[in-house]
């Protein structure tokens, strides 16, 4: 061993690396179990959701109109059977922050309670209030007393 | 005209302003002063220093381990599903769970070794009688958390454990009604057993645990660590320390990662099963036995229920173990400090018995049942 300054200089800033690695590579190691353990539910949830088409039963006793409401890849959307007897499957969650929207019959509207966010039933397109975007609209076909909804 | 930086945007300077504006209001410079002056003193002996922080780390463990073990554990008729999901489905849920349940068996042990290196040491001599009484409340607690978690899982072992583990003070006159009123929520152990369980576990204990911990601690910064009598003996300027910061906190820590790696190691090469569910109309399994850590208590009952037996028996052991436990807890009562350096052979004596009778029962208590 040197008693040279700059050698243990070197050498105290390798100590200090090295530690800071071996450091690093611990809380790597008990940060990624961690993060792994808590995203599970998440993870779960998501392959839960990750669906293509949903079958709904007995549509034929939907009044027109009116709407039901159900499941999508576990989040809520809307089957309007419309008063020209035509269907339409949209996406229930308001583009704004995310509140459940409703179908109104009487104005012909689908509107959002928390912010006053208001869309076209048909297509789903933003009509007023602070949604940015349309709902997501599914396709739908009606046959047999069956609605099958599927991602556009 | 010469631009000059305000000495504020120096980041040192900054941290130093920042530290003053708290300190002139929390006044925490004489911590920082204490904190800088405490010295560890440096002997043959001083390895048992560390086993209180390994205590201390060990209940860290525990409670960031217990607060992930929450967020899937479901209490009530879910448990035993919801800890076979832990367990065997979500992922790295075996290595939280079995962390857990190894760094729980560490720290009772810890504590043991912490303990009776105290006695040995004579640790508990005035002024740190109340070090000596916040400690035994503190593994008092610790056998509290082990019993209570252990029911959790509720799978057989679970369920015949707490049985076994409740019938035991039941035995004694007028204590029937109040186990099962008060601590079994019932004549069986079942699902309102559990509910209240977890609630000492989770709740109950940690708000018991956590104050008594801190005024143990406090102790012990108070007093310092305590000298061997094999130490006060000798002339002062024979003695030698090292300073707390840096290092002997580096050594604790140095320690600390140690203990870490065994409990990784353990965790990953023994983890954690999980038996079958509990059934009430299933018999006992055979070889059923309890935890190591109350296998001395179980095994002394058993004998003295050979020697005595019936109910007599039983109540005599029962007496036998508060009378021994406040003996044990009125040691610094007696062996007081009368010279330095005095060892007070007979206390030591005394603790010799007590190791040797708990590691024996132990040994037999597993040699009967294996």
């Amino acid at each position: 061993m040197s008693d040279a300054p700059e050698e243990s200089i070197t050498r105290r800033i390798f100590v200090r690396t090295g530690i800071a690695a071996a450091g690093a590579c611990y809380a790597a190691a008990m940060g990624y179990p961690v993060f792994q353990y808590l995203a599970a539910a998440a993870q779960k949830a998501e392959a839960e959701s990750a669906v293509k088409e949903v079958i709904l039963n007995d549509v034929e006793k939907l009044p027109a109109p009116s709407a039901l409401m159900f499941k999508f890849g576990g989040h809520p959307a809307l089957l309007i059977h419309h008063a020209d007897k035509s269907w339409t499957a949209l996406s229930a969650v308001c583009t704004h922050l995310g509140c459940t929207v409703e179908y109104d019959p009487h104005q012909e509207r689908i509107a959002c309670a928390c912010h006053g966010g208001v869309y076209n039933p048909h297509t789903g397109g933003n009509v007023s209030g602070p949604p940015p975007k349309p709902l997501t609209l599914f396709h739908v076909v009606v046959a047999d007393g069956k609605a099958v909804v599927s991602r556009v | 005209m010469e631009r000059r930086w305000s000495p504020v945007f120096n980041p040192s300077n900054l941290l130093k302003a920042i530290w003053q504006w708290v300190d002139a209001r929390l006044d925490l410079s004489p911590i920082v002063k204490h904190a800088s002056e405490k010295q560890v003193p440096e002997h043959r002996h001083s390895s048992w220093y560390y086993w209180g922080g390994i205590c201390l780390f060990l209940f860290v463990v525990q409670v960031l381990t217990g607060v992930l073990l929450m967020v899937y554990y479901r209490s009530g008729p879910d448990a035993y599903d919801s800890v076979r999901e832990i367990t065997y489905q979500i992922r790295f849920g075996w290595l939280i769970r079995s962390v857990h349940a190894w760094s729980a068996n560490l720290m009772i042990f810890a504590v043991f070794v912490h303990m009776f290196s105290v006695f040995f040491m004579k640790a508990y001599r005035q002024p740190r009688e109340f070090g000596w009484w916040s400690g035994l409340g503190l593994l008092g607690l610790c056998m509290v958390f082990g019993f209570s978690g252990y029911l959790l899982p509720m799978d057989e072992l679970a369920f015949f454990a707490t049985r076994v583990g409740l019938a035991i003070p039941e035995t004694l006159p007028g204590m029937s009604g109040i186990i099962s009123a008060v601590l079994r929520g019932g004549p069986e152990v079942a699902s309102a057993t559990l509910q209240r369980f977890f609630a000492l576990h989770v709740v109950v204990l940690p708000a018991l645990f956590a104050p008594l911990l801190g005024i143990h601690l406090w102790l012990v910064q108070k007093h310092g660590n305590a000298l061997p009598p094999s130490e006060e003996a000798k002339p002062e300027a024979e003695r030698k320390s090292v300073p707390f910061f840096p290092n002997f906190a580096m050594r604790d820590m140095a320690v600390w990662l140690i203990v870490l790696n065994v409990i990784a190691v353990l965790a990953a090469l023994f983890p954690w099963q999980l038996d079958a569910a509990a059934d009430p109309l299933k018999p006992a399994p055979p070889g059923i036995h309890p935890e190591w850590y109350f296998m001395s208590q179980f095994e002394a009952l058993k004998l003295l229920g050979r020697v005595i037996p019936g109910t007599l028996g039983e109540f005599a052991g029962v007496g036998l173990f508060t009378l021994a436990l406040l003996m044990w807890a009125a040691v610094p009562l007696f062996d007081t400090r009368t010279a330095p350096g005095q060892r007070g052979r007979n206390t030591t004596l005394f603790g010799l018995l007590v190791l040797i009778a708990v590691i024996a029962l132990t040994v037999i208590g597993y040699i009967e049942v294996l």
